[in-house]
């Protein structure tokens, strides 16, 4: 495990005598299994660094619970919908059973528009395994319309050329087709800027 | 050294399942009623935050992140104990006695209805290297070994673990919030499924989901909230070792745990001293050792105490009155938490039909399998 870098001391013509290795400002004799050489291929090869590889199975089925589920039933109807804090009155999307600032409950249900601004955004070329994609994806943070201010969702945006792309822009979302949609929220496919209309 | 007492307490549960409400929903409705219960407002009073959840139990990572909202605790200090909610009391009695917080709240919750896949989830604190690989058994196995190992160790019969389950599912008929109680006796029990030779269906604790929240006050504030707090005069929690196969078998971990708690508390004759004990029931030998463990009895003499009654609701020391885990169900790392709830509504005073007389109680827990880590908390009024 020689890593000099690491302030190993690497070299194998010295394996017989003390190796020591640098900790802080102090030298320590450096534990037996240390001895040895830079690591090469073929010790990955030869399998003297071994692995054990493991793909556990483990699931889950998330309940959405009460503020959700009726957001994510709003958006198979096309709507999205947000709750309002009974004393703030903040405007909340997604919307939630109560507001984390006041910390009272939040019952009141307002409908809010599908469209909004762009807060920030991201043009992505890789994905999460590193690979390039295809199509860059650019993600975006939504403020919505009708939710207080910086209230919305990070989402897609789509049929925008990534040089288009800027902050303050007003977007609209574009819905899947009624029969498509499940109550995810991938409903909204993406969000579209709205100018182009 | 400021003593630290419990000024508020609140819970949602526990039940089978709780399709309706996300565990968002269902601790925020605990932390409602503990803030009722302590008579402050978590905005303005609340110094510091403690939630205590492991990312595999919740299915996301970081769950650090998660705390705040729920809990009144954005923009505060707060932070995840990867542990039982015993151990997030330690921590907020830390943070109390040092001074960085005069009230600190902890909180634990399970959505274990939410996990397809327990077996896998438990299999998965395995070894990856020699333990995983090993065999497809669902892992309540691991129960079953130490089962075996222990009751031929101190020569326990089948029956002393079918009484403590009899005893439980009994004692929660008392209690309205525990879904899996029952009016069975030890034959039952042991006429059930051997799922997990020797290991029988019934002595094994069915999972629920539900939210515990405790506010936690230096002693000169929890006078101010409450004239009569309960005071926790001992915290204490221990390891063994992460090899299933070199584990004690006989809860060193709680006993170890018992003896730190123990001293703080000033406690050198527990069995005396102590009139109500809540202990890890999630598998009913468990509950024989942890009674041992905590020097409730003499190891090898827990079966005759039982058969007398000793631990019974109206015992000597009563053990599990709440119905235990085996009544309530497995909370995850609420379990403790569903503990030393018990305890407090004891000292209080608050527990209905099924209260008893106790001035000093403990709550004990175990992280469960495949762990020998466990936690207690010593409790007085």
């Amino acid at each position: 495990m020689g890593r000099s870098d690491a302030g190993w001391n690497g070299n194998s013509s010295l394996k017989q005598e003390v190796i020591v290795m640098a900790v802080g400002k102090k030298n320590i004799s450096a534990p037996p299994y240390v001895e040895g050489h830079e690591l090469e291929l073929e010790d990955f090869e030869n399998k003297t660094i071994t692995y054990v590889e493991d793909y556990p199975d483990i699931r889950y089925q998330f309940t959405a619970g009460q503020a959700i589920s009726r957001f994510l039933r709003g958006l198979k109807e096309g709507k999205i919908l947000a709750t309002k804090c009974s004393k703030c009155r903040r405007v909340m999307v997604p919307p939630r059973t109560f507001c984390e600032l006041c910390f009272k409950p939040a019952d009141e249900w307002v409908e809010v528009k599908d469209t909004g601004t762009v807060e920030t955004f991201s043009i992505s070329y890789i994905d999460p395994d590193a690979k390039p994609l295809d199509e860059p994806e650019i993600v975006a943070v939504i403020s919505i319309d009708g939710a207080s201010p910086k209230m919305g969702i990070l989402h897609k945006l789509g049929e925008v050329e990534p040089d288009r792309v800027y902050i303050g822009m007003k977007v609209k979302a574009v819905w899947k087709p009624e029969s498509e949609r499940e109550g995810m929220i991938t409903d909204i496919k993406y969000w579209k800027p709205l100018e182009v209309e | 050294m400021a003593r630290v007492a419990v000024v508020g307490v609140g819970y949602s549960g526990f039940n089978a399942s709780s399709p309706d409400l996300s565990w968002k929903e269902i601790t925020y409705e605990a932390a409602v009623r503990a803030y009722e219960d302590a008579g402050i407002n978590p905005r303005r009073d609340v110094d510091a935050v403690v939630t205590c959840a492991e990312d595999f139990w919740e299915g996301f990572a970081i769950f650090d992140e998660f705390v705040p909202d729920q809990l009144g605790g954005v923009l505060k200090p707060t932070f995840t104990v990867t542990a039982d909610f015993l151990f997030g009391v330690a921590n907020g009695v830390m943070l109390i006695k040092s001074g960085l917080a005069e009230i600190a709240v902890v909180e634990a919750h399970s959505k274990a209805s939410d996990i397809l896949t327990f077996g896998n989830v438990v299999r998965f604190a395995y070894d990856p290297i020699w333990l995983r690989p090993v065999g497809n058994g669902h892992p309540f196995y691991l129960a079953a070994l130490e089962k075996s190992y222990y009751s031929n160790l101190r020569g326990y019969c089948d029956y002393t673990f079918a009484e403590v389950v009899a005893k439980n599912k009994k004692n929660g008929r008392l209690n309205p919030d525990a879904p899996y109680s029952a009016d069975i006796t030890a034959d039952d029990v042991l006429s059930s499924e051997p799922s997990f030779y020797p290991l029988r269906k019934l002595e094994i604790a069915e999972r629920a989901d539900g939210a515990i929240v405790f506010v936690l006050a230096r002693g000169d504030i929890a006078k101010e909230l409450n004239p009569e707090p309960v005071w926790i005069d001992g915290v204490g929690w221990w390891s063994e070792t992460s090899n299933y196969d070199t584990m004690s078998f006989t809860a060193l971990y709680a006993r170890k745990s018992a003896e730190m708690a123990y001293e703080m508390a000033g406690i050198d004759n527990p069995a005396r001293q102590i009139d109500l004990a809540e202990v890890d029931d999630r598998f009913a030998y468990k509950e024989v050792q942890h009674i041992e463990a905590l020097k409730l009895a003499k190891a090898g003499e827990v079966d005759d105490l039982l058969e007398s009654g000793y631990f019974d609701r109206s015992g000597e020391i009563p053990v599990n009155v709440s119905g235990g885990s085996l009544s309530v169900g497995n909370l995850l790392e609420a379990t403790g938490a569903q503990k030393a709830l018990e305890v407090v509504l004891q000292l209080r005073g608050e527990a209905g039909r099924r209260q008893v007389d106790a001035e000093v109680g403990v709550a004990q827990v175990w992280r469960y399998l495949p762990t020998a880590t466990g936690a207690v908390t010593v409790f007085s009024r």
